[in-house]
């Protein structure tokens, strides 16, 4: 005869359509009362064929796709694919493209963290307020990406050889002014957020992931540095001209929760002193270079050697790779895309056993992810 | 660790300071309190009022075309419904006469119709880059919901052409630059249609 003191076990299913999961993604949870006993990420409701699409597309065609993406950094994206496919076709790139690129997506950097701790702290429960004064910087960031490229969130800009075409006159103050104004708002973000005892109290010692298991499952970004292991693709791999530019690659140190959201503000000031060397450094001159602005011409004239390259950056979520093959047709014959969220996801049933619902809604605002990479 | 709760507090602090700063009154009162502002309100009212948008805003393509609507100048090569990535403009053309051959208009020959379907189109741009004619322009109209999702969502040729004057006038700094680049490109060869440039699939790879 059962009493009614026992208890068992209960299923919920968090999603696909829930507010709180970023997105169409779903968890299946069992809960044990309210703690997490079991935790099963269910993805690809956003799937759309991306590689498949950009198999039959030129290489120039699969850019408005990277967009699409992770649609916070569309710019990141867009670097990614370009500078797989300068390594395939030996594209040389101009200088001044080179500078205009590590500015838009050092902006798209600053851009993703900004937005992703308005986030976190809607999560959290702290309604619209942190959301809403985050998505006030966030959008004169995407003021400057649609003077220069003409679309706020699928800018598709950067192209092999530099970027699709200079920027506007006028655009570079505009730029450098908010690079400027940026840390004040940071500092008030912080005013806001760091030392607030209820946020402290949420987040320390909460979705500790433990260092080995990061470095195990290939977790990479904000998430992996939060636990204190130094790695950063600009650092390790030097891509693009970031080795001429200073700065430091912000650690944590629990890897908890609180860390990732700190991780990510002082990686923001990071990247402000890189736009601000990259923007003072910039030298005049063309934007592409003659075989980039040639393969935008005529994207079917561009037909890389036989071979495969993999190339990879360093985009706000984490690595994010491109895989391409070429079998000499103006085609990839294969196009993978290693997807920063969707790796750092893997991990997530690790993070949130032991923890409470309300947690495991935080944990995973705190890995960062877009589902349009996710599923892809 | 200072005082229990005084970072919530001066967290509350901004919000409070946020929120005054949004009224006219509430600027000049932490102006007098020496309080630096931020930028107090950001949000506008929409319809009545409207933001400028940059000139290099791309919202689904058009046709151009020089004085009137039969003169324009796509020449139905068919180069931007190949390039296009997601396959939304369909073109049917060049347009023939009786015998067969291409019939021309203003000495080129042109599309018999000219669909672009922008439930399907991204604005991505492309088929501007693409076009070696300079036939094909991005337009900054956004107002464009219908009730009708089939008939009125495939722009049609009628509704895709519009004039050089337009796209001057909504892009004046690239309008200029193609303008120039038809100018130079009109003066050295006198002959009626110019030079197809090495694209599409059948052109030699890049050097
Ligand atoms: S590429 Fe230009 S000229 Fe050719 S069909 Fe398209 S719009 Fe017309
Ligand atoms: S803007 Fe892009 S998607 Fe739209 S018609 Fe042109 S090439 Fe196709």
């Amino acid at each position: 005869m059962q009493s009614t003191s026992d208890t068992q076990l209960l299923e919920i299913s968090l999603g696909p359509q829930h507010p709180s999961t970023h997105g169409v993604f779903r968890m299946n949870a069992v809960l044990d009362g309210e703690t997490i006993v079991k935790l099963k990420p269910v993805m690809g409701y956003l799937h759309r064929n991306h590689e498949q699409i950009g198999e039959h597309t030129s290489y120039i065609g699969s850019f408005p796709f990277t967009d699409r993406l992770d649609y916070f950094c569309a710019m990141s994206n867009n670097l990614g694919l370009a500078l797989a496919i300068e390594k395939l076709g030996n594209i040389p790139v101009a200088e001044r493209g080179e500078y205009l690129r590590i500015i838009m997506v050092e902006l798209t950097r600053v851009l993703n963290h900004t937005a992703v701790t308005g986030f976190l702290l809607n999560d959290m429960g702290a309604f619209g307020t942190p959301l809403l004064y985050a998505f006030r910087e966030r959008e004169k960031i995407l003021d400057l990406f649609e003077a220069a490229s003409g679309s706020r969130m699928m800018c598709n800009y950067i192209r092999p050889g530099g970027v699709r075409i200079d920027v506007p006159e006028g655009w570079l103050q505009q730029a450098r002014a908010l690079v400027a104004g940026y840390p004040q708002f940071l500092d008030e973000f912080e005013r806001l957020l760091t030392k607030n005892e209820i946020i402290r109290q949420r987040t320390q010692q909460v979705g500790i992931l433990p260092k080995a298991l990061a470095v195990n499952a290939s977790i990479t970004g904000p998430l992996l540095r939060a636990t204190g292991v130094n790695y950063d693709v600009r650092k390790v791999d030097g891509y693009s001209i970031y080795p001429r530019f200073s700065y430091k690659v912000p650690l944590g140190s629990v890897g908890d929760v609180y860390d990732r959201y700190y991780v990510r503000i002082l990686e923001m000031r990071e990247s402000l002193k890189i736009l601000q060397q990259a923007l003072r450094d910039i030298p005049a001159g063309p934007a592409v270079s003659p075989k980039g602005q040639a393969m935008v011409k005529a994207p079917r004239t561009f037909r890389p050697p036989k071979g495969e390259v993999y190339s990879r950056i360093e985009a706000p979520k984490g690595e994010l790779g491109f895989f391409l093959t070429s079998d000499g047709t103006p085609q990839p014959y294969r196009y993978h895309i290693r997807a920063p969220s969707f790796i750092n996801l893997t991990v997530l049933e690790d993070m949130c056993l032991g923890y409470k619902v309300a947690d495991a809604i935080i944990i995973l605002g705190s890995i960062d992810i877009v589902l349009g990479e996710v599923d892809r | 660790m200072a005082l229990i709760g005084s970072g919530v507090l001066q967290g509350l602090g901004v919000t409070l300071r946020t929120f005054i700063e949004t009224y006219p009154w509430g600027k000049a009162l932490l102006g007098v309190l020496r309080i630096r502002t931020g930028q107090g309100l950001v949000t506008i009212e929409y319809p009545d009022v409207r933001q400028q948008h940059h000139e290099r805003q791309r919202i689904f393509p058009f046709l151009v075309y020089d004085g009137a609507p039969d003169n324009l100048r796509c020449v139905s090569c068919k180069i931007c419904e190949q390039e296009c990535p997601p396959q939304c403009i369909h073109i049917n053309g060049p347009a023939k006469d009786e015998q067969g051959r291409p019939a021309k208009v203003h000495g080129r020959t042109y599309p018999v119709t000219f669909d672009i379907n922008v439930a399907i189109c991204m604005s991505c741009r492309i088929c501007v880059d693409v076009c070696p004619f300079d036939a094909i322009e991005m337009d900054n109209e956004f107002e464009l919901s219908t009730e009708e999702r089939f008939g009125r969502l495939v722009f049609n040729k009628a509704r895709l052409l519009k004039s050089n004057e337009y796209f001057q006038q909504i892009k004046p700094t690239e309008a200029a630059e193609v303008d120039a680049r038809l100018a130079a490109k009109a003066k050295p060869s006198p002959k009626p249609a110019a030079p197809a440039p090495a694209a599409g699939p059948t052109a030699a790879p890049a050097a």
